[in-house]
């Protein structure tokens, strides 16, 4: 297992303390850690039960039934491509493949260097602009196929470029 | 502070002097509003903003005019806006280029930019917003304020006649309130379209104690955005909508359950509760009457599920979102166990109206058992996508093409899906059908949250069906059987006939599934899973028939069953074809040879039939 630094402990419990006076604050405490790391390991799971006094199964059964809880981290990118009805007959299901294919993994996944993940999302209300992709919260309006290697490439320079700038 | 009727008297006529001023000129200043709904922020209707504020404060023009955002004017397709008060112009598909040119002609020199201004079919300029076809056959009433007010300030709410609605309730008897929703007739938005008066009226004949009022704001129907644009154009409206079930059940506290998945509706949706409680509107002894109301946000997590009313509460409560069986009912066991009622955000916002304006001046709008009106997200192959709210009775072909402006590209109409993932697909036939809840049942499909996805000749109908059950089957919580595993077989069904592998006892088991789902499934969610199929299969059988007899998909849509070819009469050679082609698929000799499509390596994606300037790609 791996042992978490004292201060992501001190974070946790902190939440946690965050929502101390509300009735049945799970909810809220798991999408604030979500939100925090971008996923929600075992062993923080183990911190909020203790902290809770919700038990680690229950607590891991909620992380598991929603699909904005996530056990592993996600990538620097994530690539929502909305798969709502609006989206989907403007062609969405080609943009999320055309995505798959220029990134060499499947929806659900990330890429090795921890780049890229692509989500496929239940619709995000923004159907006047379909087929629209969300990558990081901002919504890319009316996506085509052919965008989407430049997209990606952008992408790819601004992650290189930040790099660059710690080094 | 407000602590009494008459301070609140003075401080709406003062709001509301001052919002008109802005709206007429009076106050000797031009107003430029722009659209801070979802779609026209993501295209940078942010940024075209403080592109207009730094010019004006450039030019000197920062006494002459005033910047603010508004909600969702509901012309999606033709966003951004940006609208000039007194004059009431308005401006579309707005981008940063065209920001110069508004603050120089327009805000400094009184000129219209014709070229931003709307254009009609025949080709006339269209100045205002009123005058504009879309909005002709429209009537804001769960939308009022949406597009005009600033959502971020309790003021022009306040002017908008924000807050009349619960003024007149809380000096009502509470049972007079509930009297008043039952006569207006209103039911509730969210799908199921049950009387809103009469949930109330339940709730209220619980015993005194912890009581609570839920908005659901877990708007899961693909395709559907009214809440969120609500949420995101006048908030204030909802909580007020709230603050009157709270008043009318005897509730101190409401709960707000949002999507996770709109930030923008929860940080507006914040705003104002913070603005309502400074002013004292929400808190302890609101306007001197000993009502207390307080209220709280939850966020949702991704799970569609969570709008059914029941998981909803289990979420909120930090468990699964997985559906209790009724009874009990929420208006007798809801949220912590205590008496609740759960009301959708589109319900909640159409109740100050109704207390406001009064019963009968909102059940004269719509037909006889669906009073008042409905908000549509008009989405897919229409020419003017947005959010319309007409008034219940409106007919499906003034819905799609009145308002919506027809088919895009002169394509031939094939369905409107109504209702989402619970509902069906309506045809043709059904186009002169008069929009009401019991009108949408009777036709094989149901009102639902008021997604409306028009489909043209393009779309397979066998293909939307399986996108749905796809949806249903991830969606399905898992706690009841009929709807975990009767969903995904018909899935693996539905994929195998798109697939080209279907037989005819495929399409018997399909409909003995759908009715054994239908009367086995805990909740609504799998109770009204196989709509889609069943009302694709009795409206296009012919499309199924095709896909399982002829192995064709007729639209050209189910990879499988379809192929690009270059006819080869058609090609001019020209090679545009192959240099699109992101597989290499496509070989020939510019000018020399017409192009083929080696099937072998198609990808099927269509990118050469887009390109090609001849038509000469042809699906088959």
């Amino acid at each position: 297992m791996i042992r978490l630094s004292e201060t992501s402990v001190a974070k946790i419990e902190e939440i946690c303390d965050r929502y101390i006076g509300e009735k049945t604050p799970l909810m809220m405490i798991l999408s604030a850690i979500q939100e925090e790391y971008g996923y929600i390991p075992l062993e923080v799971q183990e911190i909020v039960s203790a902290k809770t006094g919700i038990s680690v199964a229950e607590i891991y059964g909620v992380v598991t039934f929603y699909s904005f809880f996530s056990l592993k981290p996600k990538g620097k990118y994530v690539i929502g491509c909305c798969l709502g009805t609006a989206c989907y007959v403007k062609g969405a299901g080609q943009v999320i493949d055309k995505f798959s294919e220029v990134l060499k993994i499947k929806p659900g996944e990330t890429t090795e260097d921890g780049l890229f993940t692509i989500d496929a999302l239940r619709c995000i209300g923004a159907c006047g602009i379909a087929p629209a992709v969300s990558i990081n919260g901002k919504v890319y309006p009316k996506v085509q196929i052919k965008d989407i290697p430049g997209i990606v490439g952008e992408l790819v320079a601004e992650a290189a470029a930040a790099e660059g700038g710690i080094a | 502070m407000i602590k009494t009727f008459e301070q609140f008297e003075v401080k709406c006529r003062e709001c509301s002097d001052k919002l008109a001023a802005k709206f007429n000129g009076s106050n000797g200043m031009r107003a430029v509003v722009l659209c801070g709904g979802t779609g026209c922020l993501s295209s940078n209707s942010a940024e075209i903003r403080e592109k207009i504020e730094s010019l004006i404060v450039e030019k000197g023009l920062t006494d002459k005019v005033t910047v603010n955002m508004v909600g969702c004017f509901g012309y999606c397709s033709q966003g951004p806006f940006v609208k000039i008060y007194p004059e009431d112009t308005l401006y579309r598909l707005v981008t940063l280029d065209d920001v110069d040119e508004i603050v120089e002609k327009d805000l400094m020199n009184g000129e219209v930019v014709e070229r931003l201004l709307f254009v009609d079919e025949n080709g006339n300029k269209v100045k205002t917003q009123d005058d504009l076809n879309f909005y002709k056959k429209q009537m804001r009433i769960a939308l009022h304020g949406c597009g005009s007010i600033d959502p971020e300030n309790i003021e022009e709410a306040l002017g908008a006649g924000g807050f009349q609605g619960l003024a007149r309730a809380l000096k009502m008897e509470r049972a007079d309130v509930i009297k008043e929703m039952l006569d207006s007739g209103l039911r509730g938005r969210g799908g199921a379209g049950f009387p809103t008066g009469r949930k109330w009226q339940f709730a209220f004949a619980q015993p005194d104690g912890d009581k609570y009022v839920v908005c659901n704001g877990d708007e899961g129907d693909p395709g559907a955005f009214m809440d969120r644009s609500i949420l995101e154009g006048n908030p204030l409206a909802v909580i007020e909508g709230m603050m009157i079930a709270g008043y009318a059940i005897g509730a101190q506290t409401g709960c707000f359950y949002v999507r996770a998945e709109y930030p923008t509706a929860i940080k507006r949706l914040r705003i104002a509760i913070k603005q309502a409680e400074e002013l004292g509107l929400l808190g302890d002894n609101i306007l001197g009457t000993g009502f207390n109301f307080r209220v709280q946000i939850r966020l949702g997590a991704g799970a569609f599920v969570c709008g059914e009313e029941t998981a909803l509460l289990n979420s909120i409560e930090g468990k699964r979102g997985m559906p209790r069986p009724r009874p009990p009912f929420p208006a007798v066991k809801g949220l912590w166990d205590s008496p609740t009622i759960v009301n959708n955000v589109e319900t909640l916002a159409t109740v100050p109206y109704i207390l406001r304006e009064g019963a009968a001046k909102f059940a004269s709008v719509g037909t006889e058992k669906s009073t008042g009106t409905k908000v549509f997200a008009l989405g897919g192959k229409v020419n003017n996508v947005g959010l319309v709210e007409v008034p219940m009775g409106t007919t499906l072909r003034e819905l799609i093409y009145d308002i919506g402006g027809g088919i895009q590209g002169g394509k031939k109409f094939k369905a409107i899906q109504t209702g989402g993932p619970s509902g069906g697909c309506l045809t043709e036939a059904d186009l002169d059908a008069e929009i009401d809840f019991d009108n949408l049942v009777a036709r094989g499909s149901m009102m639902g949250s008021g997604g409306a996805i028009v489909m043209d000749e393009d779309n397979c109908m066998v293909d939307v069906a399986k996108f749905y059950m796809e949806f249903i089957c991830d969606e399905s919580c898992g706690k009841c059987s009929p709807c975990r595993i009767g969903t995904k077989r018909m899935l693996e069904i539905l994929e195998r006939i798109t697939e080209g592998k279907g037989t005819m006892k495929d399409l018997a088991d399909l409909e003995h599934l759908a009715q054994d789902i239908k009367a086995g499934a805990l909740c609504a969610l799998g109770q009204t899973a196989a709509n889609p199929v069943l009302s694709t299969m009795k409206s296009f059988r012919d499309e199924y028939l095709a896909h399982v007899i002829d192995k064709k998909c007729p639209s050209g849509v189910c990879k499988n069953l379809m192929q690009y070819v270059i006819n080869p009469d058609l090609c001019k050679k020209c090679s545009l074809c192959a240099r699109n082609c992101p597989v290499e698929a496509i070989t020939g000799e510019v000018k020399v040879t017409p192009f083929e499509i080696d099937q072998t390596k198609c990808i099927k994606c269509g990118m050469c039939a887009s390109a090609c300037k001849f038509k000469a790609i042809e699906k088959k």
